[in-house]
């Protein structure tokens, strides 16, 4: 066993072990902490809340000692993370602490992009994007203001807009990452995977990851019942050109060559077909347009995926057995950032398939039917009538979008059509990292009236912004009341644990500040968060202040499963799971999945792969001086062997460069055995140029910055974003 | 009287990082410090790879060449558990025992001590778990008393297999890694 030392480690990850030999400080964790908190309190307080370090919010306590903020645990009482964050949620008390945080109000002074500001109170600010509005309003239509968000905090916000009048509301959640996924189950089954999943994981026997590294993927809930399920057994499969962490405890690790997924997912459904494998009674009950769809697949046998995906047909037909061997307890999990080749929703309804052929929907082991607590909403006057479409998907052209598209607002901000877009409201995404092309965004950006960017951390996109507005984090400040559907009903709060630092204000209140100054005071009846909460708990015979002591309160269990004797209804037009889908022949698509060859990379180039880290949400968490300690860079994977090629060792810094020509920030090259030869990783979020952004500045590769291109998926609108090329820039 | 080890589960442990954070709230260790830390042991040539994530710390040796050649006896065995402590103020930041551990377990705190993994003792006294097994996400880690057959940890070692880190250096670890 090749150990290696804890000073190696240290080297290898980059502490800066020297830096912090100078300070004595009493408040060890993050230096200028004592400062930020200094109350008198003494002892031990614990403060039920739940996590906004990732959307996944799951239930937390925060410890104040002797007025500190001092550490945060798991809820047990959340079913979410039955008591146990995750790395990012244990680290969120950095959030809190992080010295980058926006402080006050900020509106721009010189040209767009330029970090040039000047501090501002709240009114003014709040005057300035009122006054911006209302000119919009008056020469565009109200319409001609969009929002892009993330996560729950959003809520407030989108109801201030909807009440002014606006009715373009985007999140790149879809675009970017689960669209193409929900769209293909739903073209499937008739319904959503939904967000936690519905994914019984726990108790699956048999698990299926393609191109899904859960673990390093940090989804909570989700991790956990993986582990468990690794403990009782359970076959993991896994399909990834890198050897992901949950390759490392599969039983067959299939290391597929990018891009050809679809002819590995048909070849699989051609063994379980043609040996009859797939539950009977199942797909003859519930399954349309069976026989059609056998049909189309007896075409694709493992000898012919075997060229195109690198898998040998053995190895095809053993695996497919075996999902087969445990149905209904095999789960094909469906992934979630599932945009990669723009083929992706037809990738994910074959994935959807494959898992009807094992008569998995509903049942134990497979997806189960989520329930969540029924909450009354507050009775708000109805929103303004608006006097034109949404227009980020004109003429339907992407036919089977079920939400808004990211890239079709931005397409619509730069082209003025179907009609013109003036104001961008962004809350916590930070667009530059989050959407492919960084070019667009900043030319759509150059057609605004009004940019405003509420956030806590200074991103790349508030950079560009005309006004900036600093938001209290997540332990400062009350959020919607949170009810996901998951196998169990409950409701949890989010509720201020400490003071904000500066002039941060929550959501809710600029919201209501904002309304206030455009007229809308009506649209804000409540007079704080907590009367709007009381109100919709009491309509659910709730108590607020039980929850406010206990964070959560759980519903009675509800059966989830068809053995629970729950009879499933499908929405789709046949009402059954459409093996054959009419309504994607009759939009001119391909009725079964078909699969296309990708293209290849250029020689001397390799495909640009990216993926996730445990200690890190998007491009959020870099200054959050706790998990920046666990991880402040990312590295490149490059098979060692192609690594040697080009005489690159690990450690050593690199640039990467672009089919385009566009070259990265220097970037650290990690050689490993764990990756395929034709292509390399990274974790997404690193390569920061905000210099407001202290600590992560420069700190690692952007790869959103050299994902210049992409592929459209026809059918919902979804950026591919796995289609880019690099080579090594050995000079840095 | 008792004999605290640690049991990880290579098996589910995923690398996630959550110890290490953890055990840096719980003990309010220093930016650029850890007491516990992620390693990765990769062996084989693509794709016939195998990873072992290893969730490293203070191994509370039962033979402590870091106890004996400690010149004040500041690093001493803990009278409940045997567990290995740091007597912050009678330590003078002299790094034998950073020397003589051949774990790399401990460092200087900036405050002019050498400080390392305490296995939480200040919570186990209190009947709780130490910070990184509490908050483990995957239920990966295990502790109890090695002296106790009963025990879950005792129980684990004797139904599967497992190693040590470096059994050779004869410091007789407890901490175990079950593969
Ligand atoms: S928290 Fe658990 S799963 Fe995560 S790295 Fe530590 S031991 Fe492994
Ligand atoms: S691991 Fe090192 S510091 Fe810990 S007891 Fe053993 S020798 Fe001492
Ligand atoms: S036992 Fe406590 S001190 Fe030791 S690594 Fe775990 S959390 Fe840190």
């Amino acid at each position: 066993m090749n150990s290696i030392s804890r000073r190696k480690f240290l080297k290898i990850t980059g502490f800066t072990v020297g830096a912090a030999a100078a300070s004595t400080a009493l408040n060890p964790i993050i230096k200028g902490a004592k400062e930020i908190n200094n109350k008198k309190a003494k002892g031990i307080q614990k403060i039920p809340t739940y996590c906004d370090i990732c959307f996944w919010k799951c239930g937390a306590i925060a410890y104040v000692k002797d007025g500190q903020l001092w550490k945060i645990e798991g809820n047990p009482r959340d079913p979410l993370s039955k008591g146990r964050l995750c790395p990012r949620g244990t680290g969120g008390i950095g959030a809190h602490f992080d010295p980058d945080r926006l402080r006050a109000p900020l509106i721009r002074t010189k040209s767009r992009g330029q970090e040039h500001w000047k501090e501002v109170t709240w009114d003014e600010a709040l005057d300035f994007i009122a006054n911006k509005m209302k000119k919009i309003k008056e020469n565009y239509g109200a319409e001609s203001i969009a929002s892009f968000s993330h996560g729950i905090g959003g809520n407030f916000l989108k109801h201030m807009l909807k009440a002014f009048g606006a009715i373009n509301f985007a999140a790149p959640s879809f675009a970017q990452c689960r669209g193409p996924r929900d769209v293909g189950f739903e073209l499937t089954f008739g319904d959503s995977i939904g967000s936690p999943e519905r994914t019984d994981i726990e108790n699956s026997k048999c698990i299926v990851l393609i191109g899904s590294h859960l673990g390093e993927n940090m989804h909570n809930s989700q991790v956990q019942e993986f582990a468990t399920a690794v403990q009782n057994d359970a076959t993991i499969i896994v399909v990834d050109p890198r050897f992901s962490v949950a390759a490392s405890k599969a039983k067959y690790y299939l290391p597929i060559k990018p891009g050809t997924d679809i002819a590995l997912l048909l070849a699989w459904m051609n063994v379980i077909v043609t040996e009859k494998l797939y539950d009977e009674d199942y797909v003859k009950k519930y399954g349309f347009g069976f026989e059609q769809f056998v049909s189309e697949i007896s075409q694709y046998t493992p000898e012919w995926a075997y060229p195109e995906t690198g898998i040998k047909p053995d190895l095809i037909r053993t695996t497919a057995r075996t999902m087969a061997m445990y149905k209904p307890a095999t789960l094909i999990h469906p992934g979630r950032h599932a945009t990669w080749y723009g083929d992706d929703t037809q990738r994910s309804r074959a994935i959807a398939l494959l898992n009807a052929l094992m008569g998995n929907w509903g049942r134990k082991g497979g997806f189960y039917f989520p329930v969540s607590y029924s909450l009354p909403p507050y009775p708000y006057p109805p929103y303004p009538t608006p006097t034109k479409d949404k227009l980020d998907n004109p003429d339907k052209k992407y036919p089977f979008a079920s939400e808004e598209i990211t890239t079709g607002i931005r397409e619509a901000t730069i082209t003025g059509k179907p009609y013109s877009i003036k104001g961008w409201f962004v809350y916590a995404t930070n667009l530059i990292h989050a959407l492919p092309n960084e070019e667009e965004t900043i030319k759509a950006i150059q057609n605004l009236d009004l940019l405003v960017v509420i956030d806590v951390i200074p991103s790349e996109i508030a950079g560009w912004a005309d006004v900036v507005l600093p938001e209290s984090v997540y332990l400062e400040r009350h959020d919607d009341l949170h009810t996901s559907a998951f196998k169990e009903p409950f409701v949890g709060i989010r509720q201020p644990v400490v003071e904000p630092p500066a002039d941060q204000k929550p959501n809710w209140w600029i919201a209501k500040k904002l309304a206030d100054k455009l007229g809308l005071s009506h649209y804000f009846p409540w007079n704080d968060i907590e009367e709007y909460f009381d109100y919709r708990l009491k309509a659910a015979g709730l108590s607020l202040a039980e929850l406010k002591k206990e964070g959560i309160i759980n519903g009675p269990k509800q059966p989830i499963y068809i053995e629970d004797g729950i009879e499933p209804e499908f929405a789709t037009p046949s009402g059954k799971i459409e093996f054959y889908s009419l309504q994607l022949l009759q939009a001119g698509f391909d009725p079964v999945p078909k699969y296309r060859r990708p293209e290849e990379p250029p020689a001397g180039y390799y495909r640009l792969l990216f993926g996730r880290a445990p200690v890190h949400s998007f491009s959020r968490t870099q200054s959050n001086p706790i998990l920046m300690d666990m991880m402040e860079e990312n590295e490149v994977w490059i098979n060692s062997d192609i690594a040697q090629r080009w005489g690159l060792k690990s450690g050593q810094y690199i640039r990467l460069k672009n089919q385009d020509g566009i070259l990265s920030n220097k970037v650290k090259v990690k050689a490993t055995e764990r990756i395929r030869p034709d292509c390399v990783y990274m974790v997404h979020g690193f390569g920061h140029n905000s210099r407001m952004l202290k600590r992560a500045y420069q700190k690692g590769a952007s790869d959103a910055q050299l994902i210049t291109k992409y592929n459209t998926d026809p059918l919902m609108g979804g950026t591919g974003m796995n289609v880019n090329f690099v080579t090594f820039e050995v000079e840095v | 009287m008792a004999r605290y080890g640690m049991v990880i589960d290579t098996k589910k442990c995923v690398g996630c990082m959550d110890c290490v954070v953890a055990c840096k709230t719980e003990n309010n260790v220093p930016e650029g410090y850890n007491r516990d830390w992620i390693v990765y042991v990769t062996e084989g040539k693509f794709p016939d790879v195998h990873l072992e994530i290893q969730s490293q710390r203070c191994n509370h040796c039962d033979n402590t060449p870091c106890v004996s050649c400690c010149p004040t006896g500041a690093s001493h065995v803990h009278d409940v558990g045997k567990v290995v402590l740091v007597d912050h103020n009678m330590c003078i930041g002299c790094k034998a025992c950073l020397a003589a551990c051949p774990y790399d377990a401990r460092f200087i705190h900036p405050d002019g001590y050498a400080d390392k993994c305490t296995f939480c003792i200040h919570r186990v006294e209190k009947g709780e778990l130490p910070a990184c097994v509490s908050v483990c996400p995957t239920h990966c880690m295990y502790f109890g008393d090695l002296d106790d057959p009963n025990s879950e940890v005792s129980q684990l070692l004797a139904s599967r297999k497992y190693h040590t880190l470096l059994p050779e250096a004869g410091t007789s670890p407890r901490i175990f890694y079950l593969i």
